[in-house]
């Protein structure tokens, strides 16, 4: 059974080639694409559903700050379509691999970063100090604060990677369980299987929560910086 | 058989039984005839079902349902491990 839990996790390959590139593409094939002024139900659906987002995300950025949009747009987009995908049953999540995750984070954590210090050099420094620290302390809280500042994308990569791969491991095991005690005690599977309806509402929540934070945290580095 | 259309402009359901394999060869194996084939079936697809002023959710969940069964076959060597036996 060990080695069962983690195969669905593995890269999918076509007798040694990856196809993972095609699953990555696959989320943006289900998306319309709006040509005229007012378009049929399930396009305007797809642009009133973006356009929330859009306004959620970009009200608090200023015009430089706002060159970003189609950058955060596209990527919650992708993500959430991505992990809602990922719910069905026997397909492949690529979110689950942190080399993909980390291929998001790293770049733009570093183009906010390095945003703000070419405009706004002093302002990006003075990050690294919090107001009114007493004076003793300074050397050690500028240790900590960069610190922290590197730790951003590694933990922007891991918080999704982990909260994807730990669902989805929960729900297999969980499902095992039940499939397990149908034939030893149903009263037993019947309160398990509930837990398993309660945990799939979760993942579906979870999925899209997820890409919100990840968009948000990209935004609010780019906030600070711009 | 001969017939008095040429075998190349056919569609695949005019063609005859025995015109088959010469059919199949005649297609347009390169690069960019493949890619033009998918074009042509994505449009399709998208043109019957997506496109159309009263859309509804069959349409994506037909794409969907694909999906699950792609991965399904994908996924099948691993997945042969986990049926129900007495002795694995």
């Amino acid at each position: 059974m060990n080695e069962n839990l983690f195969a669905p996790f593995s890269t999918p390959t076509l007798m040694g080639l990856p196809i993972i590139i095609i699953i990555m593409m696959f989320p943006s094939m289900l998306l319309s694409r709006p040509n005229r002024l007012i378009n049929n139900r399930l396009t305007s659906l797809q642009q009133w559903a973006i356009q929330m987002t859009l306004k959620q995300l970009m009200t608090m950025h200023n015009t430089k700050g706002r060159s970003w949009t189609l950058m955060l747009t596209s990527l919650i987009l992708f993500i959430s379509s991505t992990n809602l995908l990922g719910l069905l049953p026997y397909t492949f999540t690529p979110t689950t691999q942190l080399s993909m995750n980390l291929g998001m984070a790293i770049p733009l954590w570093a183009g906010t970063v390095i945003l703000g210090f070419r405009h706004k050099t002093k302002k990006s420094l003075a990050h690294f100090l919090p107001q009114g620290t007493p004076n003793p302390l300074i050397p050690m809280l500028v240790l900590i604060e960069t610190i922290s500042l590197f730790i951003q994308p590694v933990a922007l990569a891991i918080r999704l990677t982990a909260n994807i791969t730990a669902g989805h491991l929960l729900m297999h095991l969980i499902s095992k369980a039940v499939l397990t005690l149908i034939s030893i005690n149903i009263t037993t599977a019947l309160i398990t299987f509930t837990i398993l309806i309660l945990l799939t509402m979760l993942e579906f929540a979870v999925a899209m929560i997820q890409a919100y934070v990840f968009t948000l945290l990209v935004s609010l580095y780019l906030n600070d910086n711009t | 058989m001969a017939s008095v259309v040429p075998v190349k402009e056919k569609k695949l359901m005019d063609v005859k039984l025995g015109e088959l394999p010469s059919w199949i060869l005649m297609r347009d194996f390169t690069p960019s005839g493949i890619v033009g084939a998918f074009q042509r079936g994505y449009y399709r697809y998208y043109n019957k079902y997506i496109n159309v002023k009263k859309g509804s959710i069959a349409g994506l969940n037909m794409v969907l349902a694909a999906y699950v069964l792609f991965s399904y076959c994908f996924s099948y060597k691993e997945l042969k491990h986990e049926r129900r036996r007495k002795y694995h």
